[in-house]
């Protein structure tokens, strides 16, 4: 997986592009004819992550917001779906009634926070990560404690869903959709709109651009990225567990968006994908290698502060 | 009839008094600059029109409507369109796109038109990005649309501010200091943008500058402020001879 990664870099030109695209997904999609289901399930897991990483690049990337508490959407999305088949709706009926309370979670952090500076607003953010998470803890709908198990893995057109590799593809099709999409938000009139906020919040104001209201839409779209994730890993997991949405989770995919490049959506697909696969690659050198893991990451940081595929502009 | 009225303007940051009771009058498609020393309120008052600062006091109506009250990005969409006092453009972003941020509140395309691009939202940025040449174009620098802004020269850096501010499809253009940083070939092309952007725009053009000489060229009228006051108001001619602006220009030279 990690060798056709420079592909692109080698040719230049959109044909190139598409070229060198085009291979990838089909080994993509030729991947789980051979590999085993250790491999399936860890890719699996990176193609779940390229999409909670694709919906922070929204906010953080894009609109260049802070949000520290991104696994907050993300439980709201599991949650939603956990309760809502445990009670007997459909799978797929689920998805939509979560994308409405994620709509709803990110207006309720991003209304009244938005006119908070950066700095108050990483804390804020991170506040409400934490809120959610102690909420889902502490309450008897979402299981406490121990959460909710016995989630049923859903069926489409009445072919039921369990096989690693049925949510392998499952996954690569969200993460296409999720890239579409990313891509065309970012390639219209409100992903310009973020980027002059962005750039210059004054002078955008100047140009007619309401600050408030675009930086919300940045918080709502991102917060369906993370709902919709969340809608799918409560499937697959069939189980969800407050300990699940732990700060370190949203610092996880924060770490997946820097480490590949703010802004970027090929940035954000790489971060996920290095920081799935890498511990998981070096699984054999022990325990040791989460603080080998650390140590490439702040090299990284160091050395190519603009993440490992950046928004090139010249 | 007037497109700008300016009444009883007072603005304050705590014991500093920015603007004092400021009035004057703008006509429709005349060309108007507000003059005065360094620190007299201009670029303040300049604020509050554009709802950057809210008023202490007193009222701005624009066609008639107050706006001392509005948020600066309902206030251009109104029809008020600015430059900054130094260029504030979107450095990292192509000189086309920085003009394309100016058709903002004349296009409507959201979040589900950008996601589906259906054929409203493909028509939409294509004119867009259409008007938005035409403005580069009316400033002179067409050429120049695919560059990174942060790479152009000053002089065209400035008039990237221009376009994107026509872009917005004002019926007035405040212009802060547009001169400031010009050599004098761009002075007198500045001049002749001014007149154009009149003359065959029909845009009021309102604006704060340092440079006498383009002042006293380019308006039809000049309000004099000293310490936030209004201290003169008329023509070129009434102005340069008015012994209170002699006075608050040689004052302010003699204590520098």
């Amino acid at each position: 997986m990690r060798s056709h990664l420079r592909i692109p870099e080698r040719f230049s030109g959109t044909k190139g592009r598409i070229v060198s695209l085009a291979v990838i997904i089909i080994l993509i999609i030729l991947l789980p004819l051979v590999a085993n289901n250790y491999v399936k399930e860890v890719i699996t897991n990176a193609f779940f992550y390229m999409i909670l990483a694709l919906g922070l690049n929204i906010v953080i990337g894009y609109a260049g917001l802070v949000d520290l508490g991104y696994a907050a959407f993300f439980a709201v999305g599991a949650y939603t779906t956990g309760i809502l088949t445990k009670a007997g709706l459909n799978f797929w009926l689920t998805i939509p009634i979560a994308v409405i309370f994620s709509l709803i979670a990110g207006v309720v952090i991003g209304g009244p926070t938005l006119r908070l500076r950066s700095d108050y607003l990483a804390i804020v953010t991170l506040g409400f990560g934490e809120i959610t998470r102690i909420t889902a803890r502490n309450l008897k709908i979402t299981g406490g404690a121990s959460g909710l198990v016995g989630i049923r893995k859903p069926s489409l057109f009445g072919y039921p869903l369990t096989h690693s590799s049925d949510f392998y593809y499952l996954f690569f099709i969200l993460v296409v959709l999720a890239a579409i999409v990313a891509f065309r938000l970012h390639n219209s009139r409100l992903g310009r709109a973020w980027q002059y906020i962005r750039e210059d919040e004054d002078a955008a104001a100047a140009m007619g651009i309401d600050p408030v209201r675009t930086k919300l839409y940045a918080y709502m779209l991102g917060a369906v990225f993370g709902g919709v994730a969340g809608s799918f890993f409560a499937v697959k997991m069939t189980a969800v567990s407050p300990e699940t949405f732990a700060f370190t989770q949203s610092a996880m995919i924060l770490m997946a968006v820097i480490l590949g490049g703010m802004g970027k959506l090929a940035g954000a697909i790489l971060g996920a994908m290095v920081l799935v696969l890498f511990p998981e690659v070096f699984r054999t050198i022990g325990q040791s290698r989460q603080l080998v893991f650390g140590i490439v990451l702040i090299i990284i940081m160091i050395f190519r502060p603009q993440g490992l595929w950046p928004e090139r502009r010249n | 009839m007037s497109i700008l009225e300016v009444n009883k303007l007072t603005l304050r940051f705590g014991g500093l008094t920015a603007v004092n009771d400021l009035s004057f009058r703008l006509e429709e498609h005349a060309i108007m600059s507000l003059i005065g020393p360094n620190g007299a309120g201009k670029t303040s008052a300049f604020n509050c029109l554009t709802g950057f600062y809210k008023a202490t006091v007193g009222e701005i109506l624009f066609l008639g409507r107050s706006i001392a009250a509005e948020k600066p990005h309902r206030i251009t969409k109104m029809g008020i369109a600015r430059t900054f006092q130094n260029v504030r453009l979107f450095k990292d972003m192509t000189v086309l796109e920085n003009v394309m941020s100016g058709m903002h509140t004349r296009s409507s395309a959201g979040i589900l038109a950008a996601i589906l691009r259906p054929p409203g939202q493909i028509a939409e940025e294509k004119r867009i990005r259409q008007v938005s040449r035409e403005c580069l174009d009316f400033v002179g620098i067409e050429d120049k649309a695919d560059r990174l802004a942060r790479n152009l020269a000053y002089g065209d850096q400035r008039r990237v501010e221009w376009a994107r501010a026509l872009a917005t499809q004002p019926k007035l253009l405040l212009l802060d200091e547009p001169a400031a940083g010009l050599n004098q070939d761009e002075k007198n092309q500045l001049v002749e943008l001014i007149q154009k952007i009149r003359n065959t725009l029909g845009i009021t053009v309102l604006l704060i500058e340092h440079d006498m000489g383009l002042v006293m060229k380019v308006s039809e009228k000049i309000v004099v402020i000293d310490y936030g006051e209004k201290i003169a108001e008329g023509t070129a001619e009434a102005v340069k001879n008015n012994p209170r602006v002699i006075e608050a220009y040689l004052g302010k030279e003699d204590e520098s």
